[in-house]
């Protein structure tokens, strides 16, 4: 159709990207998914997910994304290694620029989600992978009776706390205010387990050690008052930023990063889409992203279908 | 584990990593590692590719938590490239496979 590779591109492997994928390919639209690393997204690192429906007794992130990956295979969505690093959304023809090669499409969704936030103190990147963390489920096994620094007070920060406890002998959780944003459930966990002690109003400064961490320095905001917690790790959960840096003023963002959209998923650009925690959503969840997805794969055949009627007048 | 793969232990590391002929690509890998699982794949699709000329091993750090103590690996995963018993490239979490393919490939033209 119109000179273009394919009809639609998405971009992006995690949850998101996978559910359009199998949406569009159940539906024969001819469109390839892209994938920087390799397909499974953010959640690869979430050791059980209980909220997503159907799973009564709850499933790993990672299996979870198996079988979304599997769904999408089994209707033929095609799955290529490469990573975006410009577009051209001008014309009606869609341009990736992917190093030496480009893609090009009729329609995009943008699937990319998000990273983990970084603290960008002293140590922090220096000491990645030698004690400075960002997956529980990954890493957690080698502080087997050690003790860890996690920071931050959302879901994820008192969750995967929790999950540090099954192996950490002490968990200091350090959060920059005086009450945990995480949901009632997991806050009555966390105050009820004993080998987890709160660090109220306080921010990380460093990350200090020789070879791996020793050290986490703290500040308190209230009091001004600085101190070393003696730790082997940091395993940082302060937030995440949507990856849209490759898009460079090709849709509106909002003040944050994240992806402007209306209900219909469709961005400021005609024929471009977003689902999944790139977007400016209220809520970032598998669930939310598969919503998302099922909505942008609808708006995709709406699109195609109206560019097919335009070509016929 | 295919065929093509080698497993390595902390038993086998000596005899079959530092003292390869071979370049060697070793993933220390958990079952309880989201991420690994993902990267398991890829892993394999090279092991193939490479099949006689480099050797792809896997080492799961649960069962020889001593290899893994002496890289300092205290993140997974991880996959070293060693050649002539050194350690010639060390990666932490997930990279697309062309990235380890040119870190093999800069490895070998060393």
């Amino acid at each position: 159709m119109r000179g273009a590779d394919y009809d639609c591109i998405i971009i992006g492997g995690g949850p998101a990207g996978l559910t359009a994928g199998m949406y569009l390919s159940r539906a024969r639209v001819h469109c390839l998914l892209l994938e920087r690393t390799v397909c499974g997204g953010q959640i690869l690192v979430s050791d059980w997910v209980e909220n997503y429906p159907g799973f009564p007794e709850g499933v790993s992130g990672a299996d979870l994304v198996y079988r979304m990956s599997k769904q999408a295979e089994k209707f033929g969505l095609p799955v290529e290694n490469a990573e975006v690093e410009s577009v051209d959304f001008s014309g009606p023809v869609k341009k990736l620029f992917c190093g030496k090669k480009t893609y090009t499409a009729n329609s995009v969704i943008i699937a990319t989600g998000a990273s983990p936030r970084r603290l960008n103190v002293p140590g922090e990147q220096e000491y990645y992978g030698k004690g400075v963390s960002f997956c529980a489920t990954c890493d957690a096994p080698f502080y087997r009776d050690k003790t860890v620094v996690a920071v931050g007070g959302g879901d994820t920060a008192v969750q995967e706390s929790l999950f540090l406890t099954k192996f950490a002998k002490k968990v200091y959780l350090v959060h920059r205010r005086d009450k945990l944003r995480a949901a009632r459930v997991l806050q009555e966990r966390v105050f009820a387990n004993e080998r987890v002690e709160i660090v109220w109003d306080s921010v990380v400064t460093a990350v200090k050690g020789l070879f791996n961490v020793e050290r986490v320095s703290v500040k308190n905001v209230k009091t001004g008052e600085e101190k070393d917690l003696p730790a082997d790790g940091c395993f940082v959960w302060v937030g995440i930023t949507p990856l849209t840096d490759f898009l460079k003023g090709a849709v509106d963002l909002d003040a944050g990063g994240a992806i402007a959209a209306n209900q219909k998923m469709e961005t400021s650009a005609p024929g471009v889409f977003v689902a999944g925690d790139a977007r400016n959503t209220p809520l970032r969840q598998v669930a939310t992203a598969a919503g998302d997805a099922a909505v942008a794969a609808l708006g995709v055949e709406r699109y195609l279908e109206g560019l097919e009627a335009g070509e016929k007048l | 584990m295919s065929e093509a793969l080698l497993e390595v232990t902390d038993q086998n590391f000596d005899a079959e990593v530092l003292n390869s002929a071979k370049t060697v690509l070793v993933d220390f890998w958990a079952p309880w590692c989201g991420p690994c699982r993902a990267i398991a794949p890829v892993i394999e699709e090279l092991a193939g590719e490479w099949a006689g000329t480099v050797v792809v091993g896997k080492c799961n750090v649960d069962d020889n938590p001593v290899t893994p103590g002496k890289f300092g690996i205290r993140a997974i995963p991880t996959l070293i490239i060693f050649k002539n018993g050194a350690v010639a490239e060390q990666i932490t979490g997930l990279v697309q496979k062309g990235k380890i393919k040119d870190a093999v490939e800069a490895a070998n033209s060393k």
